[in-house]
């Protein structure tokens, strides 16, 4: 287990000793400041990799998980898995801090937080520096759940379980989807490491189920970073508490599914269905998200949509960057590359912004009780610095120079414009679509960013409308927006600093051909001429004013859309229809008789089995090994027989209890004689606990036969039954039978006579049960513990019910 | 249910208890070379209880035995894992075992094996079982 392992798994085992932590220094510390070690000390750590990275290395330690498998969990590092690490450790840090002014020490359940908290950050990290396709899957259902529970936080809340089952619902079945897709690229190649995949990529592109791995594993990506149509579950993940919305809805988990399109670019980039599925997806995504933001009246609800649009517009980049695979290397295919460069650079920059916005947000809700867009108003000059803050965010956020996502913004201006002169894919027929739909789509972005700044920060201050009274936050909780906001800053005036050290290494690890080939010659720069970008953001700016200005004229657009075929509408129909149908359903066969469930086993139990050795043609009978039958045997048979009749037609329950467990210990004395000591006396021991068992059961049951007899007059006769009975004892006879009589393979029991060399038992059986076949008895244990645990919870939920 | 105040049962029981225990036991131990093991030694000893529980009460199986068999099982649970972890730390598959022999004092040359570490959690996850669901029974009424 190298160092990379274990950075990577640290947040998971110290998440075990949070809870213990809480208990014992909550009442002094805030638990966040142990768990904020964490973040910090995987940053550093990583940090150490920037040098060799930048340089063209990568690191690369493997650990075994299931080698018979071949699922090793495969570390690998490179620069666009230490990108995502920087961003995941470095903004943890920073909403960890945050958290901790933010979620009081008395009252929340800190502990739940945290370690939810930890467990995220680990799956995310084990997420973006997995090379095995099947680790990678478990980590991206390990941040669905840690966001589920994150979501889920205040659970008393009924929208915040809505919120939590929707994004898991969404998320997991993008998951699943994503998980076909992988296993059909390990039939494709062979192989389960990404990197291996890269060097078999012409086996993929020419094989039948390209397309159909294609769109699952890019149902997988476009779920998680809620692209249309399968964003609806962002605005309500918004439930979860603030720092968690700008940790994992936000600067984080959101841009998995970005990862996952990067990572996976080399091998389904450069043919026109991916080009056209993700950059069109985008595009519609980033539209979709930038016009509703508008109609938002809470403060979250407005980010969430914008981050909707946002990562819609990363996603059409690298979608327009795919097309340089197309062209392989040369001056085409740097002009494309550049999009990529342009999408790791803003999916950067949104980080910074996008967090420190939703930290002022947080801000205004703490602080005032309220994330109304319709009650703030007016409060810029009782919170400056949170002000300074909001303007920097959504000025970058809007495009605006001096800010970081004004450098972005212009990429992608002049990524759109330069993919709209394609020829290939169609793109003469469509491209002038492109800078449209972006251009368009910025104007709502501005106007969304004004309206976030200017509504809530200015105005009139409306004090009777607000829950508090309004004052700036403490100083804690402005640490972390304010070196976000300073970033953004920072950034714009050095970009080339991040664009030599990761941007450069994450463009070559999505489109390493173009790394190998040509000397990646990239530098951002806030000016260059006027040129059509900075023309398109003049627009946007005049535009966006105009109409941000004149916002109430028009704003009754919104209210034309009719609400019962919103995609909301469509989920929760959905989800009521499924819910109903699969209720009236189960209704039909789940009865709640145990005879009725009895019966449906042994009827399948019939069928399956009695039809398989019909279909199979197995039915043979082989008496010619077989000892011969002496008295003893028949004897105990004879008991048997009688014993089986006592239970049938006994008058008392008492009489059927007694007589089944007679019939148990003769069971157990064909054991003897047939010379199997351990399996007698396991029978014998259990026979004797259940007889037991059902004594105490006794009072339970419903009232015997002879009841039935008084009120019914006869036993009713019930001829399924009978059929079923005869039946299941005619399948096991033949089945006993035909499995003495065929033999298919070599008998295993060799290996086992060597149990005393190998296991130094000289019990066969015992050697077997803890030793070969150690991990069946574990389960064992685990099923049997299991139904110890449900028959308790069974029963006693069933008191605390009767009792109401 | 009203017991009956059945002394000759009480009586047997007291003794009986005792010598299913002490064969339980050595059922446990024999295990490893003769019949028994941990899951029929867990049975027994839970049989025992199921005995004495019969004979007496519920208080007083609980008041001599003064054990939560909910988290007995668990315990079992965790033991078998724990164990099985053993051969992990060693590069080993997960729930490899080991055995060898050492030369203790009053035993002479003896057999030590970590499938016995095993077994108790095999045998505690039993008795737990056995015991969890037939007091919850008995307790609902």
């Amino acid at each position: 287990m190298s160092l990379l392992h274990i950075m990577i798994l640290i947040p998971f085992i110290f998440a075990i000793f949070v809870p213990l932590l809480y208990k014992l220094f909550n009442s002094r510390i805030h638990t966040g400041w142990f768990v904020l070690i964490i973040p910090v000390v995987i940053f550093i750590y990583l940090l150490r990799f920037i040098p060799g990275i930048s340089s063209g290395e990568a690191a690369y330690q493997s650990l075994n998980w299931i080698p018979s498998f071949g699922i090793n969990f495969d570390a690998y590092v490179d620069g666009l898995g230490l990108v995502f690490g920087l961003l995941i450790t470095g903004i943890g840090a920073l909403v960890i801090l945050y958290s901790i002014y933010y979620l009081s020490k008395e009252k929340e359940a800190l502990h739940n937080f945290y370690v939810y908290l930890l467990m995220f950050m680990g799956a995310m990290l084990g997420l973006v520096f997995s090379d095995n396709i099947l680790v990678l899957y478990v980590f991206w259902e390990l941040t669905s759940i840690s966001s589920f529970l994150l979501i889920a936080y205040w659970y008393q809340r009924e929208k915040s379980r809505y919120g939590a089952q929707k994004s898991m619902l969404i998320t997991i079945f993008g998951g699943l989807a994503m998980l076909s897709g992988f296993i059909m690229l390990s039939m494709m190649t062979d192989t389960y490491s990404i990197r291996e995949m890269f060097t078999q990529v012409d086996t993929i592109t020419g094989h039948s189920l390209f397309i159909p791995a294609m769109i699952l594993v890019l149902i997988g990506a476009f779920t998680k970073s809620a692209q249309f149509p399968f964003s609806i579950w962002l605005p309500d993940a918004m439930e979860a508490p603030t720092p968690i919305s700008a940790y994992l809805h936000s600067a984080t988990m959101v841009k998995a599914g970005i990862y996952l399109v990067a990572r996976f670019t080399p091998v389904f980039g450069g043919t026109s269905e991916w080009f056209w599925l993700v950059s069109g997806i985008g595009l519609i995504t980033l539209l979709y998200g930038s016009v509703n933001a508008v109609r938002q009246t809470d403060l979250k609800g407005l980010l969430a949509y914008s981050t909707i649009s946002q990562l819609g517009l990363i996603m059409s980049l690298l979608g327009i960057g795919s097309a340089a695979l197309y062209f392989g290397y040369g001056d085409e295919a740097d002009l494309y590359a550049a999009a990529i460069t342009a999408a790791i650079f803003h999916m950067i920059n949104h980080s910074t912004f996008k967090g420190a916005l939703f930290m002022v947000v947080g801000i205004v809700d703490h602080e005032t009780g309220t994330r109304d867009i319709r009650r703030l108003g007016g409060l810029m000059t009782i919170m400056p610095i949170t002000f300074t803050v909001a303007v920097i965010g959504a000025f970058s956020m809007a495009g605006l120079p001096p800010f970081n996502g004004f450098l972005s913004k212009e990429m992608f201006f002049a990524s759109v414009v330069d993919v709209s002169n394609l020829t290939e894919f169609n793109m003469d027929t469509f491209g002038i679509l492109f800078p449209i739909i972006a251009w368009v789509a910025s104007v709502f972005t501005f106007i969304y960013s004004m309206i976030l700044v200017f509504k809530t920060f200015r105005g009139k201050y409306k004090p009777e409308r607000l829950e508090k009274k309004a004052h700036e936050a403490p100083i804690g909780m402005l640490i972390s927006p304010i070196i976000l906001a300073s970033l953004v800053v920072i950034f714009f005036f050095f970009p080339n600093m991040i664009g030599d050290y990761l941007l450069k290494p994450s463009v070559a690890a999505v489109l390493p051909a173009i790394a190998e080939n040509s000397i990646m010659d990239m530098y951002i720069t806030p000016w260059h001429g006027w040129n059509t970008e900075l023309f398109m953001t003049i627009g946007v700016i005049a535009l966006g004013t105009l109409m941000y200005i004149s916002l109430r004229k028009w704003a009754g657009i919104y209210r034309m859309y009719p609400q019962s075929i919103t995609l909301n509408a469509i989920y929760n129909s959905a989800l009521d229809k499924a819910q109903s149908w699969s209720a009236s359903l189960t209704d039909k066969y789940m009865t709640g008789y145990i005879r009725d469930y009895i019966a449906y086993l042994f009827g399948f139990f019939i069928l399956f089995v009695g039809g398989t050795l019909i279909v199979t043609n197995s039915i043979s009978f082989d008496a010619s090994n077989n000892a011969p039958v002496n008295f003893y045997e028949i004897a105990l048979m004879v008991a048997m027989i009688v014993a089986a009749f006592t239970v049938l037609l006994a008058k008392s329950r008492l009489t059927a209890i007694i007589s089944l467990g007679v019939l148990g210990y003769l069971v157990s004395m064909f054991f003897v004689i047939f010379r199997a000591p351990d399996l007698a006396l396991t029978q014998l021991v259990v026979e004797t606990v259940t007889t037991a068992l059902f004594l105490l059961c006794f009072y339970h049951l419903p009232r015997f036969k002879e009841q039935v007899h008084k009120e019914k007059k006869g036993v009713p006769f019930k001829p399924l039954n009978l059929i079923i009975s005869i039946g299941v004892g005619v399948v096991v006879t033949l089945f006993a039978l035909s499995a003495n009589g065929t033999r298919l393979f070599e008998p295993i029991a060799g290996f086992y006579e060597d149990s005393y060399k190998l296991a130094g038992a000289k019990n066969i059986v015992n050697a077997i049960l803890v030793d070969f076949r150690g991990i069946d008895t574990m389960l064992e244990i685990f099923v049997l513990c299991i139904a110890a645990l449900s028959v308790y919870t069974l029963v006693k939920l069933g008191l605390s019910r009767r009792e109401k | 249910m009203k017991k009956p105040n059945d002394i000759i049962l009480r009586g047997v029981t007291k003794v009986a208890v005792v010598i299913i225990f002490t064969f339980a036991i050595n059922l446990f131990f024999a295990g490893h070379h003769n019949p028994g093991g941990g899951f029929i030694g867990g049975l027994a000893f839970a049989a025992a209880l199921t005995l004495m529980f019969l004979s007496y009460d519920v208080d007083s199986v609980r008041a001599n035995f003064p054990v939560d068999f909910k988290v007995l099982t668990a315990v079992g649970v965790l033991i078998a894992v724990l164990t099985g972890m053993g051969g992990v730390f060693f590069d080993l598959p997960f729930l490899t075992q080991a055995f060898d022999y050492f030369h203790l004092p009053i035993f002479g040359k003896t057999e030590l094996a970590t499938a016995v570490l095993f077994d108790i959690g095999v045998a505690l996850a039993v008795i737990g079982t056995a015991m969890v669901i037939i007091m919850t029974i008995s307790e609902d009424r």
